[in-house]
């Protein structure tokens, strides 16, 4: 896989998944952590799926982020099978159907949740 | 068998110039006392991290500050988690015979030992460094987005949460030690300042210093003795964005464990010490342990069933929420007010029955778990 993702200053989400057992996981590693298989594949995803959890944050961390608030963060189960968090339009909602971007915020690349037009 | 035999619990709240070390002294002095032992009768010393004093080995630390000479020693770390988990250590201890009378201590000047945005940002690291963190989440976050799922899934309200608040507050408003004693009503709770939706400043615990110690021993000498009868831990994913589920952590499956382990049943239990860093939490463990039924726990507290006088009083020092949180000796205040309760101390909060107890305690973001049962004997 020779594409960043957005860890890395890319501008995707990747997934990874296990040929031995099909288990798919999002926090990379070199290994299934269901059953030990030591060549994971790579993938890039789609970035598309649905908001399964919603806060809008109010009380920052930081300064950086403090000079954005409110600003929304959502997890979204991805068509791909993985869960993800990321950051959202103001408007989006619990339920709605979204795709990821990767946006500059607060100074540093992060994935950021528009809604899908697409889906009907 | 292993016995509690003797607590300490400072006030919480603003300790101007006191610091971790000095907090834990004042915990371990009054355990010490309450337990009818010196120094010089512990043989081993367990204790959680504090945020204000990383240390690699902060239990040695402690014995020489405190003067204890001791067998066994060393710190654990589990979040929220930590101060139930000492206590199941400390029993395991005892019943292999590697101590005979352990102290388990936690303390920190959480409140005052660093600035507001500090103690956020560290208390965030339990999030992922790389995929969750970076994002300027927090830990009230974390829990905003379990709310969000959990109002969806359960038809739980605002106004649900809040009502575990006032509740909180209305037992806090009996006990002089607490770190917030007026009473607040769900109106005030719902006009409280936004943290992260659903979640207001009312929903949220405070940052607090102050310090909880515990003495375990083989027998049950002193004149308050309660038994441990059982202890169990679940530890589910470590990040919310990698949990099978948004709503079953663990907390029912590692009740029943330690329910077993006493020869007990949920049915059995006269009082409930249930870890409360946010409206949220108190929320989901109850329901998940099957203390209220799934969307009732704010309906209940309403309703009394939580209150003293009621067949389950829960927290009834007033929670992580009103008496205050200062890390791994949050949750030990719930252990004290057992204490207290189980061996008839707890002067006009002093509940009817309470001769068995249950605790749960959660760390992280219900990515730990310990649950106790305590008997009176």
């Amino acid at each position: 896989m020779s594409v960043n993702d957005w860890t890395q200053g890319g501008d995707h989400l990747h997934y990874q998944h296990c040929g031995s057992c099909a288990n798919r996981w999002y926090f990379k590693r070199n290994f299934c952590p269901t059953c030990g298989q030591a060549t994971p594949s790579t993938h890039v995803s789609s970035g598309v799926g649905k908001v399964c959890a919603s806060t809008m944050v109010h009380r920052a961390p930081s300064d950086e982020f403090r000079a954005i608030v409110p600003y929304r963060i959502v997890l979204v189960d991805l068509v791909d099978g993985i869960r993800v968090m990321g950051h959202a339009d103001n408007d989006v909602l619990m339920g709605d159907q979204v795709r990821c971007e990767v946006r500059a915020i607060a100074g540093r690349n992060l994935p950021f949740f528009v809604k899908d037009t697409h889906v009907s | 068998m292993s016995y509690l035999v003797g607590s300490g619990l400072t006030s919480y709240g603003k300790h101007e110039g006191s610091n971790t070390l000095e907090l834990m002294s004042q915990a371990s002095t009054l355990a010490l006392h309450d337990a009818g032992f010196l120094r010089s009768d512990i043989d081993a010393v367990i204790c959680g991290y504090s945020t204000t004093l990383p240390h690699l080995m902060l239990a040695t630390l402690f014995c020489e500050h405190f003067g204890i000479s001791s067998h066994y020693a060393h710190t654990m770390q589990m979040g929220g988690a930590t101060g139930l988990g000492l206590v199941m250590l400390a029993k395991q201890l005892v019943a292999s015979g590697a101590a005979r009378r352990v102290l388990v201590v936690g303390g920190e000047n959480r409140m005052t030992g660093q600035s507001r945005d500090s103690a956020i940002q560290v208390l965030a690291q339990v999030g992922h460094p790389v995929y969750e963190v970076p994002l300027g989440a927090t830990i009230p976050a974390y829990y905003g987005l379990l709310a969000s799922s959990y109002m969806q899934t359960f038809g739980s309200t605002e106004r649900d949460f809040a009502a575990l608040a006032v509740l909180m507050r209305h037992h806090a408003s009996l006990h002089p030690g607490a770190q917030f004693q007026k009473p607040i009503t769900e109106e005030e709770v719902l006009a409280s300042r936004p943290i992260a939706s659903p979640l207001k400043i009312l929903d949220c615990c405070s940052v607090a210093d102050g310090g909880c110690a515990v003495v375990v021993s083989a027998e049950p000498v002193g004149d308050y003795p309660v038994k441990i009868s059982g202890a169990a831990q679940h530890h589910n994913a470590q990040h919310i964005s990698a949990m099978k589920s948004l709503h079953e952590f663990g907390a029912g499956e590692c009740t029943q464990r330690a329910l077993q382990n006493a020869g007990r049943h949920l049915s059995d239990i006269e009082y409930i010490a249930i870890y409360d860093s946010f409206t949220i939490t108190l929320t989901m463990l109850l329901e998940e342990i099957g203390l209220a039924p799934r969307g009732q726990a704010g309906n209940w507290a309403r309703e009394g069933r939580f209150s003293k006088d009621a067949a389950t009083p829960l927290n009834l020092h007033g929670g992580l929420l009103s008496y205050g949180h200062c890390g791994v000796a949050g949750a030990m205040a719930h252990l004290a007010e057992a204490h207290l309760q189980m061996t008839g101390r707890s002067g006009e909060r002093q509940a009817r029955r309470s001769g068995v107890s249950l605790l749960h305690a959660d760390g992280g973001v219900l990515s730990s778990h310990v649950s106790l049962v305590l008997e009176s004997l």
